[in-house]
């Protein structure tokens, strides 16, 4: 009996102190899903933010030259690998908030892409014009690829997405070329190239089921086409003309291009250097409309439930945004948040988007239905934001 | 000029001219501008590149925004290196 009431006291004791081990345990332990980060492009720093409370939950510095910065994910959610413009590739714990580990991988790099099975990184640089790859448990090179082009000279690398296949497809500023890259054995890379894609291509999007490459092109008013499952039908040519003759205006902020284009049967794309926004038929690439905006738009960025499509403009028109719905194809909202708009991230499933302010030094975080203001949080020249629950998306 | 005038003229430098020269206007999709890279370089040269622009090579005209003064003020801080 008393051996018992002893086991019995043992026993409630050790429960206690379970309970209190995993009670205390809960208030670290989290998820990622609802974390993301707001890259701070003049500190060096980014700021880990949560969005289902919608607020700042600490800084993250030592990231170097931000302008331009963007981030990808780690298929489990947990790290962000931020692309610096000086070439750095940072590591960052969204939980700990710490850099885990950095690499300076080139003098001048645009951005990067994570493979489909999550193990690679590659980084698009303008110095030394090429890519390269890393390995994203330890950031070490597992190659580099010069982007060497037809005309003997290296050129910037821009545009640069994850594609089905563990593969990477950028294009080559410079010469007008596309690349396939294929790394399934990185070991053995193999690369399909294509010349001739059009004059100066800026910047390039994969669709979200990872089908089509669309680069953009800036020397030129049109668009180029690779079917990823089917590259050895080649290149095609879309929306040739879309100025429809009109001069084209100074372009004073290249406009971005990302996988958040589709809706539907739809893309929609920023006119470069016009005030339009261009929507073609992914079917037939045929265009389907060409919505008027207040200026030259700098992202298009369709609202994950596909019904609408975000655009901001650039310098000197960037404290105003527009809302195109899409069943119509209009404009349907105007509003001026402030000044330095730079990016727009929609929360997982669009109910909610979060926009960065940079000459105001803040974020907003705007409800997409009724479009009112739920939060406002100070940031230091706040420029992209990315939520983590980009991990899961091909293209981001 | 105005110092508060000249402080918004290096908030500019820094962020719209530095979405393509880089923040640090080390070079991004346009060349650095920095004093080493620009030395040897026209003042005049280098005022009427950002008054005119070279629209095909994707540098805008900046004179709708700039005047002949604040340019030239703007070289000069160029020149003087105050990108590093
Ligand atoms: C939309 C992109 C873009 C923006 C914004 C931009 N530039 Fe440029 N800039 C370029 C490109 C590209 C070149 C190279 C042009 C060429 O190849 O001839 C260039 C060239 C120059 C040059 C000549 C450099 C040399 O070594 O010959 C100067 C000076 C310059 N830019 C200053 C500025 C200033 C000052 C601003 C802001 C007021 C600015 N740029 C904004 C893209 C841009």
């Amino acid at each position: 009996m008393s051996v018992t009431g002893k086991k019995w006291r043992m026993i409630t004791w050790m429960a206690t102190l379970l309970a209190m081990v995993l009670l205390s345990g809960c208030t670290t332990l989290r998820g990622t899903g609802d974390l993301g980060l707001v890259v701070e492009r003049a500190s060096g720093s980014v700021q880990v933010l949560e969005n289902s409370h919608n607020t700042l939950l600490g800084s993250v510095t030592g990231l170097g030259d931000l302008s331009h910065a963007t981030a990808v994910f780690s298929r489990d959610g947990r790290y962000a690998f931020v692309f610096g413009r000086d070439g750095g590739l940072s590591k960052v714990d969204l939980l700990t908030m710490q850099v885990v580990n950095r690499v300076i991988q080139a003098g001048n790099s645009i951005g990067g892409a994570i493979s489909q099975d999550g193990r690679l990184l590659a980084v698009a640089n303008y110095t030394p014009g090429g890519v390269r790859i890393f390995d994203t448990e330890t950031l070490q090179m597992k190659l580099d690829l010069p982007a060497l082009a037809a005309d003997g000279k290296l050129s910037k690398v821009v545009g640069l997405e994850d594609a089905p296949g563990q593969s990477f497809v950028f294009s080559l500023f410079d010469a007008g070329e596309i690349w396939l890259l294929d790394v399934r054995d990185i070991n053995q890379p193999k690369v399909q190239k294509w010349t001739q894609a059009g004059l100066q291509p800026y910047d390039g999007l994969v669709t979200p089921d990872g089908r089509y490459y669309l680069a953009g092109l800036f020397g030129e008013d049109g668009m180029t086409v690779l079917d990823l499952w089917h590259p050895e039908k080649g290149l095609r040519r879309i929306l040739q003309g879309y100025g429809r003759g009109e001069a084209k205006l100074p372009v004073y902020k290249m406009p971005h291009l990302e996988g958040w284009a589709v809706a539907g049967n739809l893309v929609f794309l920023p006119a470069v250097g016009h005030h339009a926004v261009l929507v073609a038929d992914l079917q037939n690439w045929q265009e389907v409309a060409h919505i008027p905006v207040h200026s030259q738009p700098v992202f298009a960025m369709v609202r994950p439930d596909n019904r609408q499509v975000w655009v901001n403009f650039a310098f000197p028109d960037n404290d105003t945004l527009q809302v195109i719905d899409i069943p119509t194809l209009k404009v349907i909202k105007a509003f001026r948040p402030g000044k330095g708009i730079m990016h727009m991230e929609f929360t997982a499933k669009g109910e909610e988007v979060w926009i960065s302010l940079r000459d105001e030094d803040r974020v907003e975080v705007y409800r997409t239905d009724t479009f009112e203001r739920v939060a406002a949080l100070p940031a230091s020249a706040p420029s992209g934001i990315f939520f983590a629950s980009r991990a899961h998306r091909m293209g981001l | 000029m105005e110092s508060s005038r000249q402080q918004e003229l290096l908030h500019l430098l820094r962020q719209d001219c530095g979405s393509c020269h880089g923040l640090r206007l080390l070079g991004g999709l346009g060349p650095p501008l920095t004093a080493s890279a620009l030395q040897g370089k026209p003042k005049e040269y280098l005022q009427q590149i950002i008054l005119h622009g070279v629209p095909e090579q994707a540098m805008p005209p900046w004179k709708g925004f700039l005047n002949q003064e604040e340019v030239g003020w703007l070289v000069d801080r160029l020149l003087e290196g105050v990108a590093e």
